[in-house]
């Protein structure tokens, strides 16, 4: 079986974004990028499915900008076997980056596609869900546990009350939470030996998917800033404090 | 417009989130409302008594049971023949449904709104709310989630919505569902609770957590959250995180104990009226969001805290 692991480059988790003066996005330039955090947890947990040998070959695709690459030879590094890139430099949203996933999918016949639940810089979560309605498979979003069962996989969400475990035939699109697994890093040798595993360059036109905005950003600004308020000095500060708001007797 | 809105409900109640995705659609125009599930007809009578509401519409089947996506995305299909605009909660169901319905669509959806500028225009965080972005849709059909704490809830009462019957799409089988791990709540659920007391990896580990911080929640009548720190070592479930990718929360007083406060964790919970911080890092980011902070070992302080109240 085939693990389809789509992959993105996006803000460094660790970098406090910045709005743009004029108003028209967050400023990327000279900003450090890495692979989108809920993505690594995806293709940990594919590369993890191969080694117990369930799965037979992992392939990571993004789509973005030439830089991508980057991101996928990180994949590369990790274990994955070989990836494609869809190159763009048009940004494209979460309806038309799951037409061209699924286009790859009619190409690749994976058994699952194992996505992140969500982009750290659109904060969409819609990617995977979407790419399920598209190809009409069954979708086991927000995953902390992932079995596979042999035509059928089990996945344990985490959702708003607890958690919850549904079992889907396959193929099945999978989107990760943050307690699937702990991604690993990648060893020096494996990222030099990434350098020489296959990556294919695409186009979005190679697919023949329209892949043109639907929402127009009309413009970015920054939240209503909140500000530091007072120390308190001690508990009975405190106290006094939280009895004049009403919240304490 | 005329807009379906997804019922979120929950042991025969609907559900908070509801309320404020009502409050949402109603800044479109006509609010319809969508329930669906299995046995809920206690759930239609409530639905139908929202202030505001038109026809509520009652999709009672053992297909729909567990809300399960890959049954509930071709049925909204159908009704959105009929609807301008999908609206849900930003809830666990609500994120997981609305993407397969807007893909079904053909149409992008707008993720977790927090305001409503006209027909087709909306404001929504990214950058884990370090931006707010106003996006303007065109597409001839809009689907929308709603983040909760940003719109006003509904009245319960006041409605007289009518009810109508919608005729099963049937079990798809693609997916089943094999078991749930609810978390009995003893206390206020996280997303509606007027205070909420957070802890983080601070707190060392599971049993420590409880002893520190349930009490002092207990007290206040409060909910208890926490950071990704601490759901990852495990000292609390998942349901209890509050951050970028947990739950969204904006409570009358949040009390950050043990929390440094990275950005995941405040875009979570910066909302809230009132932010009260414990740390023993008097430079620990959370203090520059917070109305009142102490510096001190929460090991002493809190308990102190609970003590007092």
């Amino acid at each position: 079986m085939k693990i389809l692991v789509p992959v993105k480059r996006v803000i460094d988790y660790n970098v406090k974004p910045r709005v743009k003066a004029d108003g028209t996005g967050v400023d990327l330039a000279n900003v450090k990028m890495s692979m989108n955090p809920f993505d690594e947890i995806a293709i940990e947990e594919a590369i993890r499915l191969k080694e117990k040998g369930v799965a037979t070959e992992v392939i990571a695709v993004s789509i973005g900008v030439a830089k991508a690459q980057e991101t996928l030879r990180t994949s590369l590094a990790m274990g994955a076997d070989r990836a494609i890139l869809i190159q763009t430099d048009e940004e494209v949203e979460p309806l038309g980056v799951a037409k061209l996933l699924a286009k790859v999918q009619e190409e690749e016949g994976a058994g699952l596609i194992i996505l992140g639940k969500q982009a750290i810089d659109d904060d969409s979560n819609q990617t995977g869900q979407m790419l399920a309605a598209l190809l009409n498979l069954p979708q086991g979003t927000f995953a902390s546990k992932v079995e596979v069962e042999g035509d059928s996989v089990s996945v344990t969400r985490e959702v708003d009350g607890g958690l919850e475990t549904v079992k889907l035939s396959t193929p099945a699109i999978i989107t990760t939470d943050l307690r699937l697994n702990e991604p690993r890093y990648a060893s020096l040798p494996n990222i030099m030996k990434a350098k020489s595993k296959p990556l294919a360059q695409k186009t979005p036109a190679d697919y023949g998917v329209d892949i043109s905005a639907r929402l127009e950003t009309l413009k970015v600004v920054e939240p209503p800033k909140r500000t530091a308020g007072v120390k308190v000095a001690d508990v009975d500060e405190l106290v006094a404090k939280l009895k004049a708001m009403g919240v304490a007797a | 417009m005329k807009t379906l809105v997804w019922v979120e409900h929950e042991g025969g109640a609907v559900k908070d989130a509801t309320l404020s995705a009502v409050t949402a659609a109603a800044k479109l125009g006509e609010v319809h409302l969508l329930v669906v599930g299995e046995g809920v007809s206690a759930v239609a009578d409530a639905a139908a008594k929202i202030a505001g509401v038109g026809k509520v519409h009652v999709a009672d089947d053992a297909a729909f049971g567990h809300a399960l996506a890959e049954n509930v995305a071709p049925l909204i299909v159908e009704l959105m023949g009929h609807h301008d605009a999908f609206i849900a909660p930003a809830t666990s169901n609500g994120k997981n449904i609305a993407p397969r319905v807007a893909a079904l669509l053909d149409v992008m959806q707008i993720s977790d709104i927090l305001s409503v500028e006209s027909e087709d225009t909306f404001t929504r965080p990214i950058y884990a709310g370090n931006a707010i972005a106003t996006v303007k849709s065109k597409d001839a059909k809009k689907v929308i989630t709603v983040r909760g704490t940003a719109f006003e809830k509904a009245q319960r009462d006041g409605g007289s919505g009518t009810l109508e019957a919608v005729a099963s799409t049937g079990d798809k089988g693609l997916s089943s569902f094999v078991g749930a791990e609810i978390a009995k709540l003893e206390r206020p659920e996280l997303t509606s609770a007027k205070i909420i007391v957070s802890g983080g990896r601070a707190l060392k580990d599971g049993p420590t957590f409880e002893e520190v911080i349930f009490p002092l929640a207990d007290k206040l009548g409060a909910a208890v959250g926490a950071s990704r720190a601490a759901v990852d070592a495990g000292y609390v479930p998942n349901d209890y995180q509050v951050g970028q990718t947990g739950k969204i929360v904006a409570p009358e007083v949040y009390v950050a104990v043990g929390i440094s406060g990275a950005i995941q964790h405040l875009a979570g919970m910066k909302d809230s009226k009132t932010i009260i911080a414990i740390n023993k890092d008097e430079d620990a980011p959370i203090f520059q969001v917070a109305d009142i902070g102490l510096v001190g070992d929460l090991f002493k302080v809190v308990p102190e805290l609970t003590g007092k109240l």
